[in-house]
């Protein structure tokens, strides 16, 4: 089984975000960038499949400038075979990326594509499932557990209310939750092995999809900010604020 | 103008994130029917046709849709969307399975977890766990929409819309529901709750979590949350995530116990009229969104809190 895995470059999880004073967006400037997260399930739930024997390659793919080429690095570090840089400058939403994703997926024929459920930066979620529309495939969301069997994949999902088990026919879609799998560290000499695995560069314009944007950023501005209140002395004095508060 | 809403139920009742939907589903101006897709769901179509300023209730009845798979979803929607400029559904991990795959369908860019609704073609969301708010306006000729329910009113319940019967899709499709296992509690649910209690990972254990966040949750009448790093450490369900990646909550108090404050937790609790946090570290940065403040080791103040009330 071919697995491929989309990882996309965002600002790190511990940076605050800084709103820019012009409002057109934020500051990205100098400011540590990683690999999404949940792409890093993604890529270990990948691995791990293939060390099982489950899967037989693992190719990573990444939309965005130059520098994600070290997110691709960082994955094939982690244990993927090769990488795709789809090169661009701008900005790509989901819808787009979607359709690129299409296409690098009917050149490479995967059986599994396997996604991460959201992107940090945007926090939009719909990635994984537009491809699956796209392709009219299957879809396992937020998956907690995953096991194949045969031609079919038996996915556990992350639903409000619990988990919800479902059973997609192969080719699938697989968006991953937090709780799938803890991402392993890369090793140092598997850092120097990846140096050396195979990244093509591609551009959008090779794939010969309109990936322009549908919406428009008017502006981007801070949320109100909540002030700190104050520390109470112990447990009495917390239960008279709050009745004062009228909140109990 | 018409505007479809999707309800979101559990095949008995409609939940009141549909309500809350409706309310900016309105705001896009137009009229706003609500699409009920289910197995035996009548009640809840006649639930939904109760809900203020709706025009009517489309209800598909069938296995297909009965547990609301996206692909069954997608089969339902799409071709109902020929007669309707935008699509709108609850934020809740049912929505935002469907509604990118109806989008991707329509060829349009969805606009997700909306927290305001500026004009029919522009609308406000939270970016990066909520550290900015982006106005963005689309040039789509139909809109998909997710709406974050903490940012929009109920609509009432004092309407009377007709109720259509739509053909439920025909299958089979390529996912097949198999089990659930769902997280029963007589507590009010986490996402609408007024109060809300939460651990962290300070709680140390399973055990420890419901001997101590139980029992003031259950004094306060509150719906039980948690960080994740305690859902990870398996104190707690998944269900009960607050934050970022999990569940988005406003209730009028929120009190946090033994967690920290990472920004992805505040992202889903900062919009509380009132918090509370309970930390034995002074310099925890939960403590500076917390209206009260008690620096104490939670396991004394958090029962002492509870014999209190
Ligand atoms: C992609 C991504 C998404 C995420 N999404 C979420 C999300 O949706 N929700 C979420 O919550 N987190 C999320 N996180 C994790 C987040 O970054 C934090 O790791 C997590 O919130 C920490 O949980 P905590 O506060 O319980 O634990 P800790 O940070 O370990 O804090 C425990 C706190 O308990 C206090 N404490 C310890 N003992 C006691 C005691 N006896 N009495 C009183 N206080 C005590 C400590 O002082 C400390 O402040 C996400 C992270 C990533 C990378
Ligand atoms: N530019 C990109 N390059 C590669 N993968 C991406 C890109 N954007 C999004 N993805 C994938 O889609 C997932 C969900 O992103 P989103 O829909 O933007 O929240 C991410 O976790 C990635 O797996």
């Amino acid at each position: 089984m071919k697995v491929l895995v989309p990882v996309k470059r965002v600002i790190d999880y511990n940076v605050k975000v800084r709103v820019k004073p012009d409002k057109t967006g934020v500051d990205l400037a100098n400011v540590k960038m990683s690999m999404n997260p949940f792409d890093e399930i993604s890529v270990e739930e990948a691995v791990r499949l293939k060390e099982a024997g489950t899967a037989t390659e693992v190719v990573i793919v990444s939309i965005g400038p130059q520098q994600a080429q070290e997110t691709i690095r960082t994955a094939l570090a982690m244990g993927g075979d090769r990488g795709i840089l789809i090169k661009t400058n701008e900005t790509v939403e989901p819808l787009g990326v979607a359709k690129l994703l299409a296409k690098v997926v009917e050149e490479e024929k995967p059986d599994l594509v396997i996604v991460g459920k959201q992107a940090i930066d945007d926090d939009s979620n719909q990635t994984g499932q537009m491809l699956a529309a796209l392709l009219d495939w299957p879809q396992g969301t937020f998956a907690y557990k995953l096991e194949k069997d045969g031609d079919s994949l038996t996915v556990t999902r992350e639903v409000d209310g619990g988990l919800q088990t479902v059973k997609l026919a192969l080719p699938a879609i697989i968006t991953v939750d937090l709780r799938l799998n803890e991402p392993r560290y890369a090793s140092l000499p598997n850092i120097m092995k990846a140096k050396k695995k195979e990244i093509a560069e591609k551009a959008p314009a090779d794939y010969g999809v309109d990936i322009s944007p549908r919406l428009t950023v008017v502006q981007v501005t801070e949320p109100p900010v909540r002030q700190a209140g104050e520390k109470v002395e112990d447990v009495a004095t917390l239960v008279s604020k709050l009745k004062t508060a009228g909140v109990i | 103008m018409a505007v479809l809403v999707i309800a979101e139920h559990d095949g008995a009742s409609l939940a009141d994130a549909t309500n809350k939907v409706v309310t900016a589903a309105a705001k896009l101006g137009g009229d706003v029917d609500i699409l009920v897709a289910g197995e035996g769901a009548g009640d809840v179509a006649a639930a939904a046709a109760k809900v203020s300023g709706v025009r009517k209730v489309l209800h598909a009845d069938g296995a297909t849709v009965g547990k609301q798979l996206a692909e069954a979803m997608e089969a339902l929607v799409v071709p109902l969307m020929a007669g309707y400029d935008a699509v709108l559904l609850a934020a809740t991990t049912t929505g935002k399975n469907m509604a990118p795959r109806i989008a991707a369908k329509l060829d349009v860019m969805q606009i997700s977890e909306i927290t305001g609704v500026i004009d029919a073609d522009t609308f406000e969301r939270p970016i990066y766990a909520g550290n900015a708010m982006m106005t963005v306006k689309s040039s789509d000729a139909k809109k998909v929409i997710t709406v974050r329910g903490t940012s929009f009113e109920a609509a009432g319940n004092d309407g009377s819309a007709a109720v259509e019967s739509v053909a439920a899709p025909a299958g089979p499709f390529k996912s097949e529901f198999v089990s659930e296992e769902m997280v029963k509690s007589d507590r009010p649910e986490l996402a609408g709750a007024k109060r809300v209690v939460s651990g962290g990972r300070a709680l140390g254990s399973a055990e420890k979590f419901q001997e101590v966040i139980f029992p003031l949750a259950d004094k306060l009448g509150a719906a039980v949350g948690a960080s994740r790093a305690a859902v990870d450490a398996g104190y707690a369900p998944n269900d009960y995530q607050v934050g970022q990646t999990g569940k988005i909550v406003a209730p009028e108090l929120y009190v946090a116990i033994g967690i920290s404050g990472a920004i992805q937790h505040l992202a889903g609790m900062k919009d509380s009229k009132v918090i509370v946090a309970i930390n034995k570290d002074e310099e925890a940065p939960i403590f500076q969104v917390a209206d009260y403040g008690l620096v104490a080791d939670l396991f004394v103040a958090v029962p002492e809190l509870t014999s209190a009330l």
